[in-house]
């Protein structure tokens, strides 16, 4: 063993409580810091998933319908700036076969699935609700929405006659499995669908408003016969699709807009929540530093004539140094690995105490290597800048005084 | 030892002063001291307290500069040098013996004794502990080589003291009031083993001792008194 090493070990055996204490400064942070890092990403990890579990990560519309000027303006002739905007009408994406080959083709998308949405009435009987109708194609939108999971009755089993629609517009219109209901627009249009499955998708507006229809039928419906709406789109990193969706939306000449644009209320909770759980972390890192630090100088005073010793010995002022930054780092790294078992087994039992009435656990916890790898590193290299000041001042001792200082 | 030892002085002292304190009140302690040690010596320094033993003992252990004057090394001008030089100079040259022998209280007698050769090779080896058995079995100690400093008397502690300061086998060896703290017969035995050490391997002492029944039995006395050697 290097002989830096070997003092550094026996200096911290020595000194029993000090380390302990050094310890266990080092094992609470990182133990705080593992617990909170597992249930703040736990925590977003649901919130996003449970978010995106009924969107796409991103959706390409057609680009708006703009009002032109006729007259173009010229030095001779005022006109006036004032410029209506023009209702935007329910339109579809020009050659969205096209379009959506293209997309697909692209390494970053994962599934593209095309959609014919827009107003209607579903009507049974003296029960008259608006609805949003979803033209889907089965294959194509279970790849992006999930729906099959969300079903309570029947199936996901869309066809010319058979629809889905979500548990409050059952509830509202009376209808279960095997109802016939009668969707009808502004325009006068109207189709009759079974009722083959119930949904539910955890948003109430939206078991309230969707209905999945076919394609065609939703075309027919909506006056878009050959045509879509929209093309819902994911891709393969989910925080990216701001970037993506920009780039598409330049190459395709559609809009596109991002997950993140559409919630973002949520990405700026995110992003709060991560700038407080980074200051917090922060600081107990710096609390943890100053708690080794402290010790540390009480130490190098109890060990000055052990250091003056040293150095009339022959051991160089860089040695001492190295000694006790060891020994911070050393108490950093076993004070992280200690850290990382509690701050792991408190979130477990935490996960494991506090449960939905259901029996799911209320914080989803995510305990990854990297997180601990992480915690494991900072927590020495703080050691070992925290063993810093003590360093300098071991090294710096004057041989003779700590030697006649019995 | 080398034979070049022999022409060369082991130490070799030139008009050292030494003050103490800056601006206004300074303190001068060594008044000009020029001295030579040759090879094999055994030399007492003997003076009364405040005559300035310890300061001399800590300039010539390379522990601290003198003012003026120069001090010559086994042929190494220190003057010049670095602290890291003097450091590896110290490290190889001298073997020091304090009065409260000073042994790191972590370490059993074995490591202690290992410990300048640790720090002259960077890491432990094998042959450091034959090297140290060996030498704690010299000085008496071979039951009680895995015992801490705190489980031995006072002699065997500046036993151990010894055999550490023998380890990197120095030319030099300081001893400063050796047997200080310990009671006569204890004393007579530390003494009389330094002697023999001395004898056996040539090794140059310099012993600070108060004790002027022991001085006699060294084969050079210095006299320091108020800064200047009287004889």
């Amino acid at each position: 063993m290097r002989i830096e090493w070997l003092l550094a070990l026996r200096f911290l055996r020595e000194g029993r409580a000090q380390t302990f204490f050094m310890l266990g400064g080092v094992v609470m942070g990182v133990g705080v810091i593992v617990f909170l890092t597992s249930l703040i990403t736990g925590l977003q990890r649901s919130i996003i998933e449970k978010t995106l579990g009924t969107q796409a990560h991103l959706v390409m519309r057609p680009p708006d319908d703009e009002a032109r000027r006729i007259i173009k303006p010229d030095s001779s002739l005022a006109v006036s700036a004032n410029i209506e905007r023009r209702g935007q009408r329910l339109r579809s994406i020009l050659q969205w076969q096209q379009t959506m080959r293209e997309l697909e083709a692209r390494p970053e998308v994962t599934a593209v699935s095309p959609l014919v949405s827009g107003p209607s009435f579903a009507v049974r009987g003296t029960a008259t609700k608006s609805v949003a109708l979803m033209g889907i194609d089965q294959e194509r939108y279970t790849r992006i929405v999930p729906m099959s999971s969300y079903m309570k009755e029947g199936e996901f089993r869309i066809s010319a006659s058979n629809a889905a629609i979500g548990t409050d517009l059952a509830r509202d219109l009376g209808a279960s499995i095997g109802d016939k209901i009668r969707l009808q627009t502004a325009d006068g249009r109207n189709e009759t669908i079974t009722v083959a499955g119930i949904f539910d998708v955890g948003v109430r507006d939206l078991n309230r408003r969707w209905v999945f229809i076919t394609l065609r039928s939703a075309q027919n419906l909506l006056d878009l016969v050959g045509g879509v709406s929209s093309i819902d789109v994911t891709v393969r990193d989910l925080f990216k699709a701001e970037l993506i969706s920009e780039r598409l939306a330049a190459q395709t000449g559609l809009t596109a807009e991002s997950w993140m644009k559409t919630n973002a209320q949520l990405m700026v909770g995110l992003r709060s929540q991560n700038a407080s759980s980074y200051l917090i972390q922060f600081f107990v890192i710096l609390s943890v530093a100053f708690g080794i630090a402290s010790v540390l100088i009480v130490s190098v005073i109890q060990k000055s004539r052990e250091v003056g010793i040293l150095r009339a010995m022959g051991c160089s002022r860089r040695r001492i140094l190295r000694i006790f930054l060891l020994q911070g780092g050393m108490v950093g790294l076993v004070g992280s690995l200690f850290g990382c078992g509690v701050g792991a087994l408190l979130v477990t039992f935490f996960a494991k105490t506090a449960l939905n009435p259901d029996g799911t656990p209320i914080f989803p916890v995510v305990l990854e290597l990297r997180m601990f790898l992480v915690a494991a590193g900072v927590a020495t290299v703080t050691g070992i800048f925290s063993a810093a000041a003590p360093a300098v001042r071991a090294a710096r001792l004057d041989p003779v005084a700590a030697i006649r200082n019995v | 030892m080398s034979d070049t030892t022999i022409t060369t002085p082991v130490l070799q002292l030139t008009d050292v002063r030494k003050q103490y304190g800056s601006d206004g009140v300074t303190t001068h302690v060594l008044h000009g001291i020029s001295l030579t040690l040759q090879q094999g010596e055994f030399t007492a320094l003997i003076g009364p307290s405040g005559s300035g033993k310890s300061t001399l003992l800590n300039i010539i252990g390379l522990l601290e500069p003198p003012t003026e004057g120069s001090l010559v090394m086994q042929g190494y001008e220190t003057g010049t040098m670095h602290e890291d030089g003097l450091t590896r100079l110290r490290g190889q040259s001298i073997g020091f013996v304090f009065q409260f022998h000073h042994l790191i209280p972590s370490f059993t007698a074995l490591e202690n004794v290992m410990m300048p050769l640790m720090l002259e090779q960077g890491r432990q080896t094998p042959l450091q502990r034959v090297r140290a058995a060996g030498l704690l079995e010299r000085v008496g100690l071979a039951g009680r080589m895995d015992f801490k400093p705190g489980k031995l008397s006072g002699g065997q502690q500046q036993r151990v003291a010894i055999a550490r300061a023998l380890a990197a086998n120095p030319p030099l060896i300081l001893a400063d009031e050796p047997t200080g703290n310990l009671d006569t017969a204890a004393a007579d035995e530390i003494f009389k083993l330094l002697y023999e050490v001395n004898q056996e391997s040539g090794t140059t002492f310099l012993v600070v001792t108060h004790d002027p029944r022991l001085a006699k039995r060294c084969s050079r006395i210095i006299e320091l008194v108020d800064g200047r050697i009287v004889s």
